[in-house]
């Protein structure tokens, strides 16, 4: 493959004339000089449009008395927010802060719905190839029924099903300190102590401990061929060790309650109806999707692994997951990306229900103060970012999980 | 799998034994669901039908008394609603006495989508076909000439609107995703790669609602002055620019899966760059990327349910809106209802044309 | 094969080229056809917005087009309601021709760049009149089309009589409106705690209420009469408490900039009030032609030359009167059928606030 370069298919010229490449004549059957004209045409193209488009925004702007600028991050917003998990107060608080809490708000629904989802779509995506007729029916009733129909009118569904719910004094009640009524989901919280926080050190210690162990087990049993117990170690670091620090420390605990009082219940933990209503139609929308990634991942590992898995006497779900799983997460994990890309891009449907996200704080923040372009600019910047974290922990994530090929 | 059929033909008992009752584990499962299932489907039959309302009185004006409606609001639907308002929820603002000008439209969308659906029509012809059928729409829609009232564009809503939105908006994006997919594995123009590659991410990094937000807030300010840049236009644009990111990655995605022989092959024929890529590697990139490429559409078809964000009146909005009307008010579910279906009937046809489409070609691959 | 094909990124360049080709080509055919687009500052060189809806030959209003009573397409698809009634007043005054409007439906979030942007001529959105919006974003109010203010309508099974028993009560409001003001400093200066939620389509938010997500309602006093009305046998379940928190006074806004332009829709509407105030309707405007009544006469154009002044058809109170009708006649089919009492929107003769300045 010596002429690798002569085959190259942007080079027509080269198979024709064959003429010497050190030459630059400056004719247009030059395909060089062609690209670079070209190139440079396109580019000053663009370039043209982004100035003109630019040049009549700042005339307009002008022309409309609207001065731009960041300053207006600073001032008192009057935007009262129903869900802060900052401190906020309208008409005390900045513009820069309300957004902060929209970005959470969009944090909070994006996190916990992805993990969720994975959660469902891969149960879902598992329960589509089980023998069970009825359950494989049912899962394909559900992926195909979910995913034809728009997701803002899903939410619209989901958002009257959570308002349904009877209201607060007469809120279902199932355990002790958990309410259920059209004000939301009661948790009851748990008043933070120090101790807390050190268990909380201890079991992530105790995690990496475990991880470390099974590891050290692995190597053990390649050069053995016989593994250490790995339980015992997992039950210390993992409960032991969190549990004797906590008691350690005068093992305190103490339960906030949700209770009745006015209008509403005070304390606890609430989940409100826009949240849920958000947080259960994505789950459901994107886990359709996940369960179609995880079943075709399982699908694509040849039927031999299964029929191996089995002459060795190994049960179905030992061999989907130590065998099946394993080797289809390098086929699932890069649409995966993608569909949590969506969920977090979908959850700006919140504006519709009542959640108010980044997309509905700046929408509201650019309609107070007329900063339009800020306004996007801001929501432009924010879905970038998730957008480059996700894409680049996936890239990570996937490299650590590629076939090493010999 | 037929011996299967054959006997749950013969012996319905054995066959439940196998699928439904294997295990213990399976038993379980199987009625729970079916516990489920059947409150459910009593819950929503009661609801839907035992105590649904059909129709309701009309006051000698023309008024409707819903009454009636109100009192049943809790156990049974409204289904009084709907020949009330199908028409606004269908059409929209258009001219009451010329709806079947857009029902029409309707009818030849979902001709024109069965026409392309058949792999006996794939050939040059089928870009005449869309191009005189998008003529006929436009005709339809405008009027103007042979008789026909004009309907000027903004008393467009309604299931059109919602076809035009995705129609149109794929039938432009395509061609231009196919350049922008072509231009972002050129190697020869570095400066057009970069170029595209910051186009899709850009684009995709961003939900399309902040992007239509954007391009009816926006557009108007980057345009000159006194220059009407319309809503609707606006979200189209907005619409194609985000489809053609997208779609331009499925379709590269079919340009890396094609093998790098097809390429040196025909460059060893002396094609041309542009003959090569009409000739050889397009037609066998796209047809790698058929199924990918329907799901797009797809989406897209539903995602065009967001314009209502921006105050479009789509097959969503109008239906939304058909419930704002006091009379009516707190009747949203039935509507609703009658939305998923519509949807759900594009989007599920498409869904089983792709699969079956799939099978098709996996067959013809493997022979 | 021609060159310009030989490869994939020229055709995307040329598509670019075309697209530029034909935007500047717009601009520059915008730019030839209306000459006093470009000179803005002389307010006496006559009105680009006038100049620009003649030349279309059709009126652009924003309206919201989701709001009873005020602008809301019926089962045939046609907008009824005070704003869309408004939008019609105006052009059968300018254009002659009540049906020449394109309605812009509008949602609060982005009513005033469309205004701004010049995608609409007028905005005649229930939207409140208050010096942040005159000051702020570029646009001036004409007149008040309709006297509002923040309302609280509650369950009467929650036994609260005054909006002082509010505190701790969870409120739906509007996102992006005067409302959601209103409330915050309502509460505020009262030192009461109130949780918002804020729902931007008007079926969500009241079927939020309606389901008990909310203890209060709160938006326009008029919007929440009409709602009240619309429950029908079930109207007595709710009551709308005695305070009102804020003035609301809605009315049509323009755009900053074009003096002429916003004597037109201010003297429309000051013209449907007036013609009230002289019993003329749209039955028997005819009949008025031949009125003797100085004041009549020169409203319907028989005498002198108000039309003129303001650059309109001499007919142009005429023809709004015949199409459209005065004040009463559009409060009469649009707010009257849904049980919103006349109240501060009577005239100011009948105790109410609607007064208009002279014609002549």
């Amino acid at each position: 493959m010596a002429q690798v370069d002569l085959s190259d298919p942007r080079f027509p010229g080269i198979h024709a004339g064959g003429a010497p490449r050190r030459h630059v004549r400056l004719s247009w059957s030059d395909p060089r000089l062609r690209n670079v004209i070209w190139q440079v045409l396109i580019l000053g193209t663009v370039g043209f449009v982004v100035w003109y488009l630019v040049h009549n925004t700042s005339r307009n702007l002008e022309a409309r008395h609207i001065a731009g600028g960041w300053g207006f991050l600073w001032q008192p917003a009057s935007i009262p927010i129903g869900e802060t998990p900052i401190a906020y107060t309208p008409s005390v608080s900045s513009y820069g802060r309300a957004l902060a809490v929209g970005i959470l708000n969009t944090l909070k629904v994006s996190a916990v719905g992805v993990l969720l989802a994975t959660l469902l779509g891969t149960a879902v995506g598992i329960g589509r190839l089980s023998r069970n007729w009825l359950l494989s029916r049912i899962t394909a009733v559900y992926v195909e029924g979910v995913r034809d129909i728009p997701l803002l009118l899903q939410l619209f569904f989901w958002y009257g099903i959570v308002q349904a719910l009877p209201g607060p004094r007469q809120a279902f009640h199932p355990v002790a300190g958990v309410f259920l009524s059209n004000r939301g989901i009661k948790l009851p919280q748990l008043d933070w102590a120090q101790a807390h926080g050190l268990a909380l050190a201890a079991f992530v210690f105790g995690l990496l401990a475990t991880f470390a162990w099974s590891r050290w087990a692995d190597r053990r049993q390649a050069r053995t061929g016989r593994r250490p117990l790995t339980w015992p170690a997992a039950l210390f670091f993992l409960l032991v060790l969190p549990i004797g620090v906590w008691a350690a420390f005068g093992a305190p605990f103490h339960l906030d309650l949700p209770a009745l009082r006015g209008f509403n219940f005070q304390g606890g933990l609430t989940i409100t109806p826009e949240y849920a209503a958000l947080l259960i139609g994505l789950v459901v929308y994107t886990a359709t999707y996940i369960a179609e990634i995880v079943r075709s991942g399982i699908l694509a590992i040849p039927r031999g692994q299964w029929e191996a898995g089995g002459a060795l006497g190994l049960s179905r779900g030992v061999i989907l997951r130590r065998i099946v799983l394993p080797q289809s997460m390098r086929v699932i994990i890069p649409p995966m990306a993608s569909q949590y890309l969506n969920l977090v891009k979908n959850s700006s449907l919140a504006v519709a229900i009542g959640y108010q996200d980044i997309v509905s704080i700046a929408d509201t923040t650019l309609n107070q103060t007329g900063q339009a372009i800020e306004g996007v600019a801001i929501i432009m910047g924010v879905y970038l970012t998730f957008s480059l974290a996700i894409s680049s922990f996936m890239n990570w994530y996937n490299k650590r999980m590629a076939l090493r090929e010999r | 799998m037929a011996s299967t059929r054959g006997l749950a033909q013969t012996r319905p008992i054995d066959w439940a034994r196998a699928n439904l009752f294997n295990s213990w584990w399976s038993t379980a499962v199987t009625l729970l669901l079916a516990w489920g299932i059947i409150r459910a489907l009593w819950g929503f039959i009661g609801w839907a039908f035992v105590h649904a309302v059909y129709s309701v009185p009309h006051a000698a004006d023309g008024a409707p008394d819903t009454a009636p409606c109100r009192a049943a609001q809790e156990v049974g639907a409204c289904w009084a609603i709907v020949p009330e308002k199908y028409r606004f929820i269908l059409f929209a603002f258009y001219p009451y006495d010329q709806q079947w000008r857009p029902a029409l439209c309707v009818v030849l969308f979902v001709a024109l989508y069965a026409v392309s659906a058949n792999r006996r029509f794939w050939r040059r012809e089928l870009g005449l076909i869309w191009i005189a059928t998008l003529g006929v729409v436009a005709l339809l829609m405008w009027g103007g000439v042979l008789g026909l009232p004009y309907v000027p564009q903004y008393q467009w809503g309604g299931l059109p609107l919602t076809l035009i939105l995705a129609t149109l908006g794929l039938a432009v994006a395509f061609p231009l995703a196919v350049l922008v997919a072509l231009g972002r594995r050129s190697t020869a123009m570095p400066a057009v790669r970069l170029l595209c590659i910051v186009y899709v991410e850009l684009i995709r990094g961003a939900p399309l609602i902040a992007w239509l937000f954007m391009a009816t807030v926006l557009f108007p300010l980057f345009m000159p002055a006194g220059v009407d840049f319309d809503k609707l236009l606006a979200a189209q644009v907005a619409i194609i620019l985000f489809a053609a990111a997208y779609l331009a990655e499925v379709v590269r995605a079919g340009l890396q899966a094609l093998p790098k022989g097809q390429s040196e092959a025909a460059d060893a024929l002396g094609l041309r760059y542009w003959q090569k890529t009409r000739l050889i590697i397009l037609p066998q990139a796209l047809r790698l990327v058929i199924p990918p490429l329907v799901n797009t559409f797809i989406g897209f078809f539903k995602d065009t349910s967001l314009v209502l964000i921006v105050g479009i009146f789509d097959l969503l909005k109008a239906g939304t809106t058909a419930v704002a009307d006091p009379p009516w008010q707190g009747f949203g579910n039935e509507v609703y209802l009658l939305l998923a279906v519509i949807y759900f009937a594009f989007c599920f046809a498409m869904s089983r044309y792709s699969q079956g489409l799939e099978r098709e070609l996996d067959r013809s691959r493997r022979h | 094969m021609p060159l310009s094909l030989r490869f994939a990124p020229g055709l995307f360049a040329g598509l670019l080229a075309g697209l530029l080709c034909a935007a500047s080509g717009a601009a520059h055919a915008q730019a030839t056809q209306q000459p006093t687009q470009q000179a803005a500052p002389a307010p006496a060189a006559g009105s680009p917005t006038l100049a620009a809806v003649r030349a279309r030959g059709q009126l652009n209003c924003g309206v919201s087009g989701d709001v009873p009573g005020f602008s809301l397409p019926n089962s045939q698809g046609v907008m009824v309601g005070i704003d869309a009634e408004g939008c019609r007043a105006l052009a059968a005054a300018v254009l002659g021709d009540a049906n020449k409007v394109k309605f812009v439906p509008l949602n609060t979030q982005n009513r005033f760049t469309a205004l701004q942007s010049g995608g609409i001529d007028v905005l005649i959105r229930e939207t409140t009149w208050t010096l942040g919006r005159e000051a702020a974003l570029g646009l001036l109010f004409t007149g008040i089309n309709f006297y509002d203010g923040t309302g609280f309508l509650v369950k009467k099974a929650l036994n609260v009589t005054s909006a002082k028993q509010l505190d701790g009560a969870t409120i739906c409001v509007q996102p992006g409106t005067s409302t959601e003001l209103a409330v915050a400093d309502y509460f505020r200066s009262n030192n009461m705690k109130f949780t918002p939620i804020e729902i931007a389509d008007l079926q969500q938010i009241q079927q939020a209420f309606l389901s008990g997500r909310c203890d209060v309602y709160s938006t326009d006093s008029s919007a929440l009469a009409t709602f009240r009305y619309t429950q029908g046998a079930r109207a007595g379940d709710f009551i709308l408490l005695p305070e009102l928190i804020s003035k609301e006074p809605l009315g049509p806004s323009v755009r900053k900039g074009d003096d002429k332009w916003f004597d037109i829709v201010r003297w429309v509407g000051f013209a449907q009030i007036d013609a009230e105030d002289h019993g003329v309707n749209q039955k028997n405007v005819d009949s008025h032609m031949n009125s003797q009544n100085p004041d009549v006469r020169r409203l319907l154009g028989v005498d002198g030359d108000l039309g003129k002044q303001l650059g309109l058809d001499p007919k142009w109170a005429y023809n709004m009167i015949k199409q459209v009708g005065n004040y009463a006649d559009i409060w009469d089919r649009t707010m009257a059928p849904l049980g919103v009492p006349r109240g501060r929107n009577n005239l100011w003769s009948h105790g109410g606030l609607m007064y208009s300045p002279p014609l002549r």
